[in-house]
């Protein structure tokens, strides 16, 4: 059982780097255009922008 | 951007960086495309942009259909002229009306939301080792860790709910968010208590699903009333609120808020008068269609009184102020409007009736199984534990789902066919109206004039304007009124074709105004062509409005009687009225009469869907039990209405009842399905035998059935 104490706070961890990187996206205001960024995916062009 | 980071510490840098950028950002000129709608459009208008010379950037923006372009020396008009070139129709905003992008509400939804499912993810591993048999210590042990999860998370993720539940309960009323704050704060306050005292069960996983579940519904909710609301924004944006005064012979551009009575206002041509005033210039033609609908062009002379509101149509002119900001006749139309809505505010939305019910019902079963243990069993603790298991059980997040579910979908959906549902109980008033009433000028019609401005580039109006002046001939001197003042191109060998036209040559080559028939068109009347381009029709009487005919057959076909209110003269509704087969028309109304005629219907017990633009249908759009404006209306007009039709066709109207009608249907469905789950849960609940494992079954599938059930909407043709 001894493992458990490893494990818990390992799954926890990175289950809560997850969230980090979430608020990142939320705050950095990726899903303030949905319908766009799910249609950019469609563009051929690699022009200079990060679209 | 591009680098990934996973903590917000690290995060802090590029995240300071595009702030940095958002700062500039608002120097640039925004640009409204109502047309774009797929990839291939962000493709054409940000290459099209971006190639021309002065353009540093440009980047569309799909869900609020706008471009922000960054540049130093263009004007947005060369901007409008060349994404008109590449086919899609700009307006120029104003920056300042509009929002920075940023929705600081919706963000702090998302964030309560993830960490909700964060801390659900776990708090469920968690329980699923002790629903599959973990004993004794290790299942004290979890139970402590979830504990140490689900509190904070709880207090933290709940705020909304518990916010709103306050407010209500300090107006001595209950709301939905009542049952859910108790329901989520028992839940894991009971399960704390049951956890320190070494308890076999605890509820911290129903009371984060729970949570998680309503904020997704909270989330939606927010998302498409966000849309909604910045597009009406998007509107007031497109209107100019600075006026040119004059100050010792020379113009200032001013605020219209900063202008005084006795000031001298310069009207430029096509420009709306900001005040109330007297015409001091020798003559001036205006429009006053959105005043009175009146369709015919108004001629005023020196000293006769000109209100806010009016177009001017002719030579620019100038007004002194009489009456400005609050006084004006157009912001008393407006109070007027303000005094209807009050009277409509007390409309109950479904889910309020709902809770009505629910609420009351819900926290009588908790305290009666309360009691009933507490008398019967002796024991407070194990009473304590079924009371609670009734809250959790009987779905509230069901219920707390079934109508923002459907109506963010419905939403979705009505957006995407042009409608822009204003009001969050818009939908639900729609579907009970059994009259439509139609404006007739600017709502069943479109002015010739507007039609032909909004056909040509300023170019093509320039070769027009050299074209009929040379010609003395009705139709060339129509088209010409039909057009905005301003420079005529240079044209040579201008020569009149008798019963055909007008040609001439200019630099893209041979430009002719005269019938389709000779420019080769298949339309009838009159038309411009320049060059090898194809023809260009010029509507030059009141046009009807494109779809307005399948509108009112449509309606007519669902059981909604059309009539038509209009304040313009007899003899331009009756023959309209007939051409639409309107029996039902009444012509000449004032603002005032309107409204009253409104009442009326509506004391006769009547529920009448209103659709108007003008400033005289404000009051009557807000009186209406529902009410819908087009995109072109007055400001007031927009404010006033519960839904804003963003293209410029009525064809959709049908649609928009069969979507309203659908959401209702689906939302009462949503209350069923939870009803029935109820049925079958409560007494498991009374009985003292709902287990968490049960709590979180009969949760989560009461929910999802909801969610998918609203998607329906989606089918509605």
């Amino acid at each position: 059982m001894n493992v458990l104490l490893v494990l818990i706070p390992v799954s926890i961890v990175l289950g809560g780097l997850g969230l980090c990187a979430f608020l990142w996206t939320v705050r950095s205001g990726q899903y303030d255009d949905a319908a766009g960024t799910s249609a950019r995916i469609l563009l051929d062009d690699d022009g200079p922008d990060e679209g | 951007m591009t680098t990934l980071s996973a903590c917000p510490a690290c995060a802090a840098a590029p995240l300071a960086e595009s702030m940095a950028q958002r700062e500039i950002a608002k120097a640039d000129v925004i640009l409204s495309l109502p047309t774009i709608h797929c990839a291939a459009c962000i493709g054409t208008v940000e290459r099209s942009l971006r190639t021309m010379p002065g353009v540093e950037d440009a980047r569309v923006n799909l869900s609020l259909k706008r471009v922000s372009v960054r540049t130093r020396t263009l004007t947005d008009a060369a901007l409008v002229a060349r994404l008109r070139d590449a086919g899609y129709q700009a307006h120029p905003m104003d920056s300042a009306v509009l929002d920075n992008g940023n929705d600081p509400e919706g963000q702090r939804l998302l964030v309560k939301l993830a960490v909700a499912g964060f801390a659900m993810m776990n708090v469920m591993l968690f329980s699923v080792a002790i629903w599959s048999g973990a004993a004794d210590s290790t299942r004290d042990l979890f139970h402590l860790i979830s504990a140490a999860i689900s509190l904070p998370a709880v207090l933290f993720c709940g705020q909304p709910f518990f916010a709103s539940a306050w407010s209500a309960l300090r107006v001595r009323r209950l709301n939905m968010d009542v049952p859910i704050s108790l329901a989520i704060l028992l839940a894991a306050g009971m399960s704390f208590y049951e956890v320190l005292n070494g308890g076999l069960h605890s509820y911290f996983d129903a009371a984060l699903s729970l949570t998680f579940f309503l904020l997704v519904g909270r989330y939606l909710d927010h998302r498409s009333r966000r849309t909604a609301r910045s597009a009406a924004r998007d509107l007031a944006a497109l209107e100019v609120h600075s006026a040119h005064k004059l100050v010792q012979g020379s113009t200032q551009t001013v605020p219209v808020s900063d202008l005084r009575v006795g000031d001298v206002v310069m009207i430029p041509t096509g420009v709306r008068v900001p005040v109330d005033g007297t015409l001091i210039s020798l003559e001036a033609t205006t429009d006053r269609a959105f005043l009175t609908g009146e369709t015919a062009a108004i001629r005023s002379i020196m000293g006769n009184p000109v209100q806010a509101g009016e177009i001017n149509l002719g030579a620019p002119f100038k007004v002194q102020a009489t009456a400005v900001g609050a006084d004006t006749t157009l912001r008393r139309v407006a109070a007027m409007v303000e005094m209807a809505e009050n009277s409509r505010n007390s409309y109950t939305a479904l889910a309020d009736r709902a809770a009505a019910i629910y609420a009351p019902a819900v926290h009588l079963l908790a305290l009666l199984a309360f009691l009933g243990w507490a008398v019967l069993g002796g024991d407070l603790r194990q009473a304590l534990n079924v009371a609670v298991a009734v809250l959790i059980i009987t779905c509230p997040c069901a219920l707390g789902l079934a109508v923002p579910a459907v109506s963010t979908a419905a939403i979705a959906r009505l957006y995407a066919k042009g409608f822009l549902v204003k009001s969050g109980t818009a939908l639900e008033r729609l579907a009970e109206v059994d009259m439509a009433m139609f404006d007739k000028t600017g709502t069943l019609t479109v002015p010739a004039s507007k039609a032909v401005r909004n056909l040509l580039t300023p170019a093509q109006q320039a070769v027009v304007r050299a074209l009929a002046q040379s010609s003395t001939h009705p139709v060339s001197r129509a088209v010409l009124a039909a057009l905005p003042a301003g420079e005529a191109a240079t044209l040579s060998n201008i020569i009149e074709v008798p019963g055909r036209g007008v040609q001439g040559l200019g630099p893209d080559g041979l430009a002719q105004l005269g019938g389709g028939g000779w420019l080769g068109a298949d339309f009838d009347g009159p038309g411009l062509r320049i060059g090898c381009a194809p023809a260009i029709a010029l509507p030059l009487s009141e046009n009807l409005r494109s779809g307005a005919q399948a509108a009112i057959d449509g309606l007519r076909t669902m059981g909604l009687r059309p009539g038509i209110i209009s304040g313009d003269r007899a003899a331009v509704v009756t023959p309209l009225a007939d051409a639409l087969g309107v029996a039902d028309h009444q012509a000449g109304i004032t603002a005032t009469a309107k409204h009253d005629r409104l009442q009326a219907l509506a004391d006769g017990g009547h529920r009448v869907m209103m659709v108007g633009d003008g400033l005289n249908d404000a009051a009557a759009l807000a009186a209406a039990h529902a009410s819908v404006a087009p995109s072109s209306a007055l400001d007031a007009a927009r404010n006033a209405a519960d839904i804003v039709i963003l293209n410029d066709s009525l064809a959709d109207l049908p649609l928009l009842i069969r979507v309203a009608r659908a959401t209702t249907r689906l939302s009462k469905q949503n209350f069923a399905i939870a009803a029935l789950y109820n049925c079958i849960a409560v007494p498991v609940a009374l009985a003292g035998l709902a287990t968490p494992l049960l709590a979180a079954i009969a949760m989560s599938v009461s929910s999802l059935t909801v969610l998918v059930n609203a998607m329906r909407i989606r089918r509605v043709r």
